[in-house]
């Protein structure tokens, strides 16, 4: 690959027709911290974690109620000896009731802005004038993953990539990790909402009356393991249940036990902090002590995380990886993790250090692209500047990375070895066709391809969309060509 | 007399080869009734869609195959489903589906070709018969109603004869056009990687055939393109589905499972798509021959000879599965090897025709399979 198709595919989401990469590379892609933005009009209505908790909120309550419902019969009974017993469940229960109808509302907004988030995301992705942000935007999102596989958690996965990833993706790694941890989106997800300190106010009181209230791990251990120092990164178990300790209290208004039981103020799905949650008592980790101080016992742990050696080497191994190969060259790792920790994790200074790397200028293409890498760069190939929205969550749901949804918290994987399967290519492949059909006339895909590829298409590649049955079949040729799986 | 135009105007859009040359075969009243017959290219395992679980030998005989009717949901006490079926297990719940189990045609050998002529042509012996009883089925109509339809690219062997009969290819599936699969792949000839990965990916899409592909909606797609064609009253009135991909050698609890998957929603898909018309449609689905009762070496089985053969419709006598098992101990195996033929195929066909169509079974028979041996039209198929 030449430095222009190394910029524009490698670091960029894939050319677009017209686009235009000046002599030097490299400059071009720093430029580009100048010209994203962060909120582009396209998402001025864009759903918010508000929302979101407003309707989980719903959602939660009309649950309760119906357990509530479900308790019930011994009552009628009590009031009614003489009539028959009725027993209620689900199916008895009278036609649909307010309260249901609103939580099938609720849950449907969810799911909607679900849908409507991902096709923001793509939108943004085709039309931005700062592709290389863009894809550091989606490196960070999956790097705090979130996975939109629950009601909890549906409704939040676009406004926690836009609200939380997006303003800090060109500012400190320290404020962005900041941002995720107290949002409602992770704070739901990983159940941090609900953790209650031991000796808490709330946890010995539950105690007292022989209900167990106690700590959730979850977080505390994958802000470890995948936001910051990294697995097997020289902390201990101990060194978990001591952070865990720490952070309760961080919970989310309006949603769940948590805020509830805590008398928790804030509008649903602010972060708040409460302090009846909290368990009292300094916390050693990792050889520190923290004095206990409210909600900033647990903000001074993230500090020192953020900033910990560990977190810049398991941050740069993850960008070395996402920009340069699958097994990530020490040197590369070694300038950009020093980038990291003289900076103190300013990220525009990390990026610039990866852009400066040579490793990441071989010509060879040693990146496998993504599902949804391959769905960008397709439909910037093709010049499109949106595909309806349903079509975008079913194209990369058919393709094997349906958006936001990795499964688990340690994000999607990053290596060919998860992407380049058989099945996998056959339904670019069938993809492709589609794309082609839809495409009309419009595109030659043997000038295209030359465009697309500034002097990398090999001739193989040349000859095999010159010699196709059908201007639609070249195109389909072009999309699934060596050169275009790759980065 | 159906003419191009009027057939399209009736929902079948695209290539269709028509011209029609209808004479009374015997004089036949006017039907409303609708005949599907689906066949199963490949040999389909009768003993994996069908369990004989009541049978004490089915179990280790069958070893892994045997685990997809560890639930233990069994029709009557002997036979069970494969969980796959739902559309189907709806069916014989609602009295509309019947089985027969260890039915065969006269043919004893074991080519897939050779079998598939005889279970087409309805003859004694592969290619004796220069017709198929599908096409003489149609001469049994009232000439005017006498309209065949294949939803294949060709017609079938069944479907040939006499009686001319259309065709109609559905072109509009989401697979990648096979002339475009080829392209990638001298595309890729030189990629060490995507090669490699493209020779696996076209192996898969060979074995698991058109049924399992797309999670079935291939299938689905087909069923309801036969009932949009047959369900308008001057619609065909018989119609062939062919389904390939059961020649299960090998991993067969995965392929078969696919299969299966495709059958059911092609089956759900028909009946949703004919709506009140089910009540007067009949549906067959059928295999050449059998596999063998023990697995083989690659998880898989092989050519066999007895099978299993299904039938549903409205009018259809459900909720029955007709089987006079001659057990799976290897005393009782046919040629040591294979599940024993005990019921006539070719009578099962003659007898849910008749009752289906009205027409005396021995009038039947005789038109169907006269050349096929001796015959016995299997009656009460039918709700009278």
């Amino acid at each position: 690959m030449t430095d222009a198709a190394i910029a524009l595919n490698r670091f960029g989401l894939g050319a677009r027709p017209g686009d235009d990469v000046p002599g030097d590379a490299r400059r071009w892609l720093v430029a580009q911290f100048d010209s994203f933005e962060p909120r582009p009009a396209l998402m001025a209505s864009a759903p918010t974690s508000r929302q979101a908790a407003q309707s989980l909120s719903e959602y939660q309550q009309f649950r309760q109620q119906v357990r509530a419902e479900r308790r019930e019969p011994a009552m009628v009974i009590q009031r009614e000896p003489a009539g028959p017993r009725r027993v209620m469940d689900e199916a008895d229960a009278a036609p649909m009731g307010d309260a249901e109808r609103v939580a099938i509302a609720a849950r449907r907004r969810n799911r909607d802005a679900y849908t409507s988030a991902v096709g923001l995301r793509m939108n943004a992705a085709l039309v931005s004038p700062a592709p290389f942000v863009e894809r550091l935007v989606h490196f960070w999102a999956n790097h705090f993953a979130i996975s939109a596989d629950s009601m909890r958690a549906v409704g939040f996965a676009g406004p926690f990539e836009f609200e939380a990833i997006r303003p800090h993706v060109l500012g400190s790694f320290r404020d962005m990790l900041f941002a995720v941890e107290q949002h409602p989106a992770m704070l739901m997800y990983l159940d941090q909402a609900q953790s209650t300190g031991p000796r808490s106010m709330l946890g010995s009181r539950a105690a007292a009356n022989g209900r167990k209230l106690g700590l959730n791990e979850n977080l505390a251990r994958e802000i470890m393991e995948l936001h910051t120092l990294g697995v097997r990164a020289g902390y201990s178990q101990t060194d978990v249940t001591e952070f865990a300790k720490a952070m309760t209290g961080w919970t989310v208004g309006g949603l769940g036990r948590g805020a509830r039981l805590a008398g928790a103020d804030g509008r649903a799905g602010d972060f708040v902090f409460a302090d009846r949650l909290h368990e009292p008592g300094a916390r050693s980790i990792m050889g520190k002590s923290y004095a206990d101080g409210g909600v900033r016992q647990a903000s001074s742990v993230l500090d020192d995380l953020a900033a910990h050696p560990a977190t810049a080497k398991h941050i740069a191994t993850k960008l070395v990886r996402h920009f340069i190969a699958d097994d990530p060259p020490p040197a590369a790792v070694a300038r950009v993790e020093a980038a990291f920790l003289e900076s103190r994790g300013d990220l525009p200074i990390v990026y610039r250090a990866l852009v400066a790397s040579p490793e990441a200028w071989a010509p060879a293409p040693a990146k496998f692209k993504t599902p949804w890498e391959w769905s960008v760069s397709t439909m910037r190939g093709l010049g499109l500047s949106e595909l309806g929205t349903p079509q975008t969550v079913g194209l990369l749901q058919q393709l094997g990375q349906p958006t936001w949804r990795p499964g688990s918290p340690a994000g999607w994987d990053d290596i060919a070895a998860s992407w380049a399967g058989p099945d996998a290519i056959m339904r670019r492949v069938e993809a492709a066709e589609r794309f082609a059909s839809r495409a009309g006339t419009e595109v030659d895909a043997r000038a295209r391809a030359a465009a697309l590829f500034p002097g990398t298409l090999t001739p193989a590649t040349a000859q095999a969309i010159a010699r196709a049955e059908s201007p639609g079949q070249g195109i389909a040729l072009m999309l699934v060509a060596p050169e275009f799986m790759r980065r | 007399m159906l003419t191009r135009r009027h057939l399209v105007a009736t929902g079948a859009l695209g290539a269709l080869s028509l011209g029609f040359a209808p004479r009374i075969a015997f004089a036949a009243a006017p039907t409303s009734k609708r005949f599907v017959f689906v066949i199963q290219r490949g040999a389909a395992d009768g003993l994996g869609t069908l369990a004989p679980v009541g049978d004490p030998a089915f179990a280790p005989a069958r070893g892994v195959l045997a685990d997809d009717f560890a639930t233990g949901v069994t029709l009557d006490g002997m036979f069970a489903l494969h969980p796959a079926l739902t559309n189907i297990a709806g069916l014989y719940r609602s009295g509309e589906g019947l089985f027969a189990h260890a039915v065969a045609s006269p043919y004893r050998d074991r080519s897939h070709f050779d079998g598939q002529n005889v279970l087409e042509s309805g003859g004694a012996a592969a290619y004796a018969q220069k017709d198929g009883w599908l096409n003489r089925l149609l001469a049994a109509l009232p000439h005017e109603q006498a309209r065949g339809i294949a939803v294949a690219a060709t017609v079938p062997m069944a479907l040939r004869g006499r009686i001319e009969v259309a065709s109609y290819a559905p072109s509009a599936l989401p697979d990648a056009s096979d002339d475009l699969l080829a392209r990638v792949t001298s595309l890729y000839a030189s990629d060490p990687q995507l090669h490699g990965l493209w020779e696996q990916a076209i192996a898969t899409r060979a074995l698991t055939g058109d049924l399992a592909a797309d999670n079935g909606r291939n299938a689905a797609a087909t069923g309801a393109l036969a009932a949009r064609l047959i369900a308008p009253a001057d619609g065909a009135r018989i119609a062939m589905v062919e389904t390939g991909g059961w020649d299960t050698h090998a991993q067969q609890r995965g392929r078969l499972a696919g299969q299966l998957r495709g059958l059911d929603a092609m089956i759900g898909a028909l009946k949703t798509g004919l709506g009140p018309v089910w009540a007067d449609t009949m549906v067959l689905v059928a295999t050449e021959f059998g596999r063998t009762v023990t697995v083989n070496g690659t998880g898989g089985t092989d050519h066999g000879t007895a099978s299993a053969a299904m039938l549903f419709g409205g009018g259809v006598k459900g909720g029955r599965v007709l089987a006079d098992w001659p057990g799976l101990a290897t005393a009782s195996l046919y040629e040591g090897r294979d599940l024993r033929p005990t019921t006539s195929l070719d009578g099962f066909i003659a007898g849910a025709t008749a009752g289906h169509f009205g027409i005396d079974p021995a009038r039947m028979t005789a038109a169907l399979f006269a050349n096929a041996g001796p015959v016995k039209a299997i009656e009460g198929l039918v709700r009278a």
